[in-house]
Parts: structure tokens; C-alpha cells; sequence
């Protein structure tokens, strides 16, 4: 059994990772649950989307909750803290260094902590990437979700080859080669 | 085959293979994949209704013709449809009709947690409640069978975590009937008092029946394990119930309503201790301890929020409470106008012009947070007008010359209209404000009848709204552009001031459905004197600094907006 949360705000394209992932999982011949987040909070707000596998133990919740997460995928330094409580033990954060500022800070009534990647450090592992100036490398920022999947990747019991062929079930073909080489740019990294 | 399906679109593929032939729906979050996904199987028909009453009629009248028939809408929705719903169980249908209603525990995107159960057992409707995808389709297929037996039609009820998880599911064909043959009769479908009377008693009889058959229906089911302790749950606390105990016996309810006395006493003598854990309401809990079972379970879960397993480990198990998920002490991140949104400002002029805003259900709800803080209500679809004229008649002309209603061109169309006509038949000088961003915007962009596209983006007939506000006999009927701060601030001003009822149309269309070409704009910080004007539209793209302001140039569309506010010529185009 393995669980992911991928933490990021409205429009960082949580949800193409999340259906990735299922994808992969599914191929593969494992059991599968992912819940996302629709409507309101899309709107710039805090998403968070759950997705869970497993070819042993039987699957019922789709919910990843405290201290459970294997890894949590945070597209943003401030998610990243906030989706602290999910990791379990011994389990990793895969950071994409971003920092995309909420209203109240935008507003100066709240100031954006200084500490957040710190912070995140001494609660459990990291990894911190910037997926977002890897993914303007290969052609466009918007891969930065594939980026991290390359550096999930490393943590997951799937070959390469799967997640890539994962990627060409869910990704519009013209978007494809970007996405690969995406992938294998955070595989590498 | 088995794909991996959102719930909601599990719950298309199962009407898909149920033979449904009409669809009718209105969006509303967490149900409106259902009908987006049933639009891709050409051998339905589809639409978007304007609101949920009428995709029940829609589909009422297409089962009683013959064909099975669907209207999907959110819990709220059902309060809409409830006239036509709670007399479609009278009348009956002939070929099968379900009401797939998605209930919000948790409220993520919804304005109260109100149990669909309830209005299942108010109005004398079967109600499934499905756990999983899989669930989802095969309980779509069997409420239509369960439709056509017991001639009723048939809520299936879903939460948020079920239409919104993804879980694999097994795919079959599609089996279409036949068209039933439809004969007139009077007696059944003519909702007069006389046919009612006797309808009311076929209710009563199906109601037994299907109560005392659901004791044996396969997707009510005994899994039978340590007796000590017994679950009965249904639903997304199945879920969280099999992970927090695995070793405790379960009955899954699948049927919701009406409940299988029979088999819940025979479950409940064949364990010690009997716990009822549901989301929500205590639904089967009251209805299980009226008849003499001793359970328990509410009082340990309380009826607030979504159950969880953790939640349930720690009330049922003792297990240690885990820790706080929310981090208080950093900013929170809450939803906002999208930076170009024609909302934003409308808003700003309201705020400026201090006026009292009966505002509405959508995207433009969002004006209520800071720094817009510019809405006062927001109750249900359509409720700023009638709210707004309510003030106005409660507290006079003055009142009503401080008083906008704002709300969207779909949710006009949903709610609105009526509303309106009421405020010029009965003589109101108050000022309605149809934010029209020719989008249901907040549901994901789906069309509606003021934007001249069908559920399929094809071109259609467009409600004129200008002509049917001069038409309800409206006095004064404008359009702005809420871009044009100025002239929307002038319109404003003289619209809330005018003797007699006025329409004031703010209309650009939503940020997200037009290709923005303008260039970002920068700040100029030998212009820029920190006074902060352009924080006052609240836009995610201009930065708070400590000299001023910056632009985030990834966030920024270009609009203008913050030119316009800045009195220095600071803020202007990058090129």
C-alpha cells in the first residue's frame, strides 16, 4: 500500500498528476483510490488531492489522513508546511521550491514565513526541486507537475517505462515529448 | 474492461448502460460531472435546464412518455425541485426516472449539510447510497430497475467523497429498451385531489412493500465478522467504518430509505454492542432506535463535518486523538477572484458607492472576502432580489436607494427572473445588478440560456435579458462594462438614485473562457508612492511590497484594472 498527497493551489495542475498516478497504478494491476477537489477552492485557494495504492491490503477510503502519506507531492512552500500532518513516519516531502503568495499576504495583512522550506525540513525528509524553471527548460512551466512525478518516481516500485507510458495516457499528444522530457529531467535529478 | 472513474462519471456510464435516454440537469458542485460526461454519450439526449425544477419536470415527462429519464442536480438543488419531486411520487412514473442528488458534508463548495435522506423519507422515495465508482454505476442500473418495479422515482444520493474519488470500475454495454407505450390516464397522472387521494394510498402500499423486499435486496448485505461489536453504515462511512475496524461485523446499507427492518433486527440481535455511524443527519439511527434497538453512535460522531477514520478509530476504538490538521499559526490560503475577473470591478464600485449588496450563489460570492468585503447576504439561487426587495419594502424608498441585488447571468436565469417580475409588479424603485459573464462560472464554465450555447458548446437560441426586463416592465435597463470603473461608477449612482425599478447589466465575459492578449503590467516605483490604491480590488497579481507594490507577472492578465485606480500613472502596460 502507498500514499501520495499532492498539495498545490488552484490551477498548478494537482489534478493531471493525481489522474496520472491512478493511471499508472491501474495498468500495473493495483487497487486504487484517488479524491480530488472540485469547485470553490479551486479558485486560487489551497487543493489538495489524495491518491492511494495498493496491491496487498484492501482499499475503502479514498482520504488520506494525518501521518499517513508515504510522500506528500507540495507544489508550493507554504503547502508544503501545511500538509506537514499528513507524513507519516520515515515518510518523504518532494518540494517544488515555488512561492505563490495567498491574498492576505498579497494584501499585508499576513506575512509570508520566511522559514517554510526550514520548517519543513525538521518534520521529516525532503526533497526540494525547482520543478517549475526545469519545466520552462524542457518548453513550458506548466510540465512542473511531471517534473515532480519524475522525482515521485525514484520513491515508487514502477519502472520508468510504466510511468511513461502512464504519461501518454493522459497528457494531449502535442503536449507529450514536453512531458517526457519533464519526467525524465526530475528522474534524473 | 476496468477504467478508473470519478464517481460522478461512473454514475453517467451506468445510466449509459441503463438505456437512459433524456438527461436533464442543472450544475452545481459535487454534481456536475454527471451530466458533462453524459454529454459525451451521443445516444442520450442531454441539456443544461435552468434550474433543477424544471430537469425534474424534463425527465418526469419523459419517463411517463416511455423512456428511462435522469436529473442530476447538488443537495440545495432538490429544494428547488422538491414541488415536482414530492408529487412525482404520487403520480408514479412508467418507464424508470432517478434523481441523482450529491450531498456536501464537509461544505467544501456548498452553503449547508443538508441529508438528501430526509427529503427521500419526506417525499416517499427509494434513495440508493452508493460507496464507490463501482457502486455508482451498478446502483444507477438498479435504481432504474427498482424505479420500474415499485413505479416510483428514485433518488440516488451521493457525498462529495464518493462523486469526487476516482476508483476503478468494470465497464459493460449499453442495453437500450424499448419506448414503454404511453396510455393516457387521468387517474394517475392528473395531480387533482380526487386521483391524489388514491394515489396517495398506491404510496403507502409500494412504501411497505419495498421496505419488507429491502430486507433481502442483495446491496443491503450482513458482512458478518467479530460479533462483539456491529456497524450499520452506508455510504463514504462504509469506507472510513472498514478501515477503523476491520474486525467488527458490518451491514451495509445500499438502500437508504426505506430501511430493512428485518434485517437490521436480525443483525442487531447478532451482535453486543450495535453502533450506527453515518454522515450527517442520525438518519438510521432515530429510525433504528424507534423501533426498541438499543444503538448509539451520533453521540460520538455529532452531525457536523465529515466523518473521517481517524474520527471514527478515536470514538469507537479509544484510539488516541491524532493531531490538529490545520497549522494556525501561517496564512491561510482561501479562494479568490481570478486576477481579470470582470467581477472585481463591480465590486470595487459597490464598495466605494457604500452600498447595502443582497448579493447571490456564484463566483461573485468571492466579493465578500477582504479587502472587497462587499456583500452583505448570500442565501440561495435568486435570493438578492427578493432579500433586496425585502429591505426596500421594510424599511422604504430610502433603504432602497442604498440597496443593490448583484447575481449572475446563470443564476438569473435559474432563480432571477421571478424575482424581478415580482419587484415590478409591486412597484419596487430598487436596483438589480446582472453580473453577466456569459459563463455558469463556478461550476467549471458550463453554457446556460444566456450565452446562446448548448450543453455541446452548439449555437442556440439567447435570452435577450434587456428585452425581458423591458418586457416585466423594468424602468430603466443599462449595460456597463465593469472595466470601465468610471462610467460603471456613473451608472451606478444614477441607476440606485432613479425613481422607479432598474437592471443594470455589468457584462465582459468571464476571465477564464477569453484569451487575454495584453501584456502584463509593471509598477513604475518612481511614480509609485505606496498609497495602496491598487490594493483595494484585492487582485492576486499586485504584491504588497514595503515601498509599494510590485506585479507578478505570471499572475497578471493585463486588464487594466489598477491602472485606472492609480492616481500617478504608476501602474501601466510592460510594453
Amino acid at each position: 500500500m502507498f500514499n501520495i498527497v499532492i498539495v498545490g493551489v488552484g490551477g498548478q495542475g494537482t489534478l493531471l498528476a493525481s489522474k496520472i498516478l491512478g493511471q499508472l497504478a491501474m495498468n500495473n494491476g493495483y487497487d486504487v483510490r484517488v479524491s480530488e477537489v472540485h469547485g470553490m477552492s479551486q479558485r486560487g485557494g489551497s487543493v489538495v488531492t489524495y491518491v492511494r495504492i495498493s496491491n496487498d491490503k484492501p482499499l475503502y477510503s479514498s482520504i488520506v489522513e494525518q501521518g499517513q502519506a508515504d510522500v506528500v507531492l507540495a507544489f508550493e512552500n507554504l503547502e508544503a508546511v501545511r500538509a506537514i500532518p499528513y507524513v507519516k513516519e520515515g515518510g518523504t516531502m518532494i518540494i517544488n521550491t515555488q512561492e505563490i503568495l495567498p491574498m492576505p499576504v498579497i494584501n499585508g495583512l499576513a506575512k509570508y514565513p520566511a522559514d517554510c522550506l526550514e520548517r519543513t525540513r525538521k518534520a521529516c525528509k525532503t526533497v526540494e526541486i525547482n520543478a517549475v524553471e526545469i519545466a520552462h527548460e524542457c518548453g513550458t512551466y506548466k510540465a512542473s507537475n511531471v517534473v515532480l512525478l519524475g522525482v515521485l518516481a525514484k520513491t515508487m516500485p514502477f519502472p520508468a517505462d510504466e510511468w511513461k507510458k502512464a504519461i501518454e495516457q493522459c497528457v494531449k499528444p502535442r503536449f507529450l515529448e514536453v512531458n517526457l522530457m519533464a519526467f525524465d529531467r526530475g528522474f534524473n535529478y | 474492461m476496468k477504467q478508473l472513474m470519478l464517481g460522478n462519471e461512473a454514475i453517467a456510464r451506468g445510466a449509459y448502460e441503463a438505456g437512459v435516454r433524456v438527461s436533464s440537469a442543472y450544475p452545481g458542485t459535487p454534481s456536475t460531472e454527471i451530466n458533462e460526461n453524459i454529454a459525451n454519450y451521443k445516444e442520450i439526449y442531454s441539456e443544461w435546464a435552468p434550474n433543477e425544477k424544471v430537469a425534474v419536470e424534463v425527465a418526469l415527462g419523459a419517463a411517463v412518455s416511455g423512456a428511462r429519464s435522469m436529473a442530476c442536480m447538488k443537495h440545495v438543488g432538490l429544494n428547488v425541485a422538491a414541488d415536482p419531486f414530492f408529487t412525482a411520487t404520487y403520480t408514479g412514473i412508467n418507464a424508470g426516472m432517478v434523481v441523482v442528488v450529491a450531498d456536501d458534508p464537509g461544505m467544501h463548495s456548498s452553503q449547508n449539510e443538508q441529508d438528501t435522506r430526509l427529503l427521500a423519507r419526506a417525499s416517499h422515495a427509494p434513495c440508493l447510497d452508493p460507496s464507490n465508482s463501482q457502486e455508482c454505476k451498478d446502483f444507477m442500473k438498479l435504481a432504474f430497475e427498482l424505479s420500474e418495479e415499485y413505479d416510483t422515482p428514485v433518488i440516488l444520493r451521493l457525498t462529495t467523497r464518493i462523486a469526487h474519488a476516482r476508483t476503478l470500475v468494470e465497464i459493460g454495454e449499453r442495453v437500450l429498451p424499448e419506448l414503454r407505450e404511453y396510455k393516457k390516464d387521468i387517474r394517475k397522472y392528473v395531480s387533482m385531489p380526487a386521483n391524489m387521494i388514491g394515489r396517495h394510498k398506491v404510496v403507502e402500499a409500494r412504501e411497505i412493500r419495498l421496505a419488507e423486499d429491502a430486507s433481502t435486496l442483495p446491496i443491503n448485505r450482513i458482512e458478518w465478522a467479530d460479533r462483539k461489536i456491529g456497524v450499520i453504515t452506508s455510504g463514504a462511512a462504509y469506507n472510513y467504518v472498514k478501515e477503523a475496524m476491520p474486525e467488527a461485523s458490518v451491514l451495509k446499507l445500499g438502500l437508504a430509505y426505506p430501511l430493512p427492518r428485518k434485517l437490521i433486527e436480525e443483525f442487531a440481535a447478532g451482535v453486543e454492542t450495535l453502533y450506527v455511524i453515518e454522515d450527517m443527519e442520525p438518519f438510521y439511527e432515530d429510525a433504528i432506535k424507534s423501533w426498541g434497538i438499543a444503538c448509539s453512535g451520533k453521540d460520538k460522531t455529532g452531525v457536523q463535518g465529515e466523518l473521517f477514520m481517524h474520527k471514527i478509530d478515536e470514538k469507537f476504538n479509544g484510539a488516541e486523538p491524532v493531531g490538529p490538521m490545520n497549522t494556525t499559526d501561517i496564512p491561510g490560503r482561501p479562494p479568490v477572484l481570478c486576477p481579470g475577473c470582470p467581477h472585481r470591478g463591480l465590486y470595487y464600485v459597490l464598495g466605494k458607492l457604500k452600498l447595502t449588496v443582497c448579493s447571490d450563489i456564484g463566483c461573485y460570492t468571492l466579493g465578500a472576502l477582504p479587502p472587497l468585503s462587499g456583500v452583505d447576504t448570500c442565501v440561495c439561487m435568486g435570493a438578492s432580489i427578493g432579500m433586496a426587495h425585502g429591505m426596500e419594502k421594510a424599511r422604504g424608498v430610502d433603504q432602497a436607494k442604498r440597496t443593490v441585488a448583484v447575481l449572475g447571468d446563470s443564476t438569473f436565469c435559474h432563480s432571477g427572473m421571478t424575482g424581478l417580475l415580482n419587484m415590478a409588479y409591486n412597484r419596487s424603485v430598487g436596483t438589480v445588478i446582472i453580473a453577466d459573464n456569459s459563463i455558469t462560472g463556478m461550476t467549471g464554465h458550463q453554457n446556460n440560456p444566456a450565452n446562446g450555447k448548448d450543453i455541446h458548446g452548439d449555437p442556440t437560441t439567447a435570452l435577450d435579458i434587456v428585452k425581458l426586463c423591458e418586457a416585466m416592465g423594468v424602468a430603466s435597463v443599462r449595460i456597463v462594462d465593469p472595466f470601465d470603473l468610471k462610467e460603471t461608477e456613473k451608472v451606478l449612482r444614477e441607476e440606485v438614485a432613479r425613481d422607479g425599478l432598474s437592471v443594470v447589466i455589468s457584462r465582459r465575459p468571464c476571465a477564464l473562457i477569453i484569451k487575454q492578449n495584453n501584456k502584463p503590467f509593471v509598477n513604475d516605483p518612481d511614480k509609485c508612492v505606496g498609497c495602496g490604491m491598487c490594493l483595494k480590488v484585492g487582485c492576486p497579481a499586485i504584491i504588497k511590497t514595503e515601498t509599494g507594490v510590485r506585479i507578478d507577472p505570471t499572475q497578471c492578465v493585463g486588464c487594466g484594472m489598477c491602472g485606472q485606480l492609480c492616481h500617478f500613472g504608476a501602474l501601466h502596460s510592460a510594453e
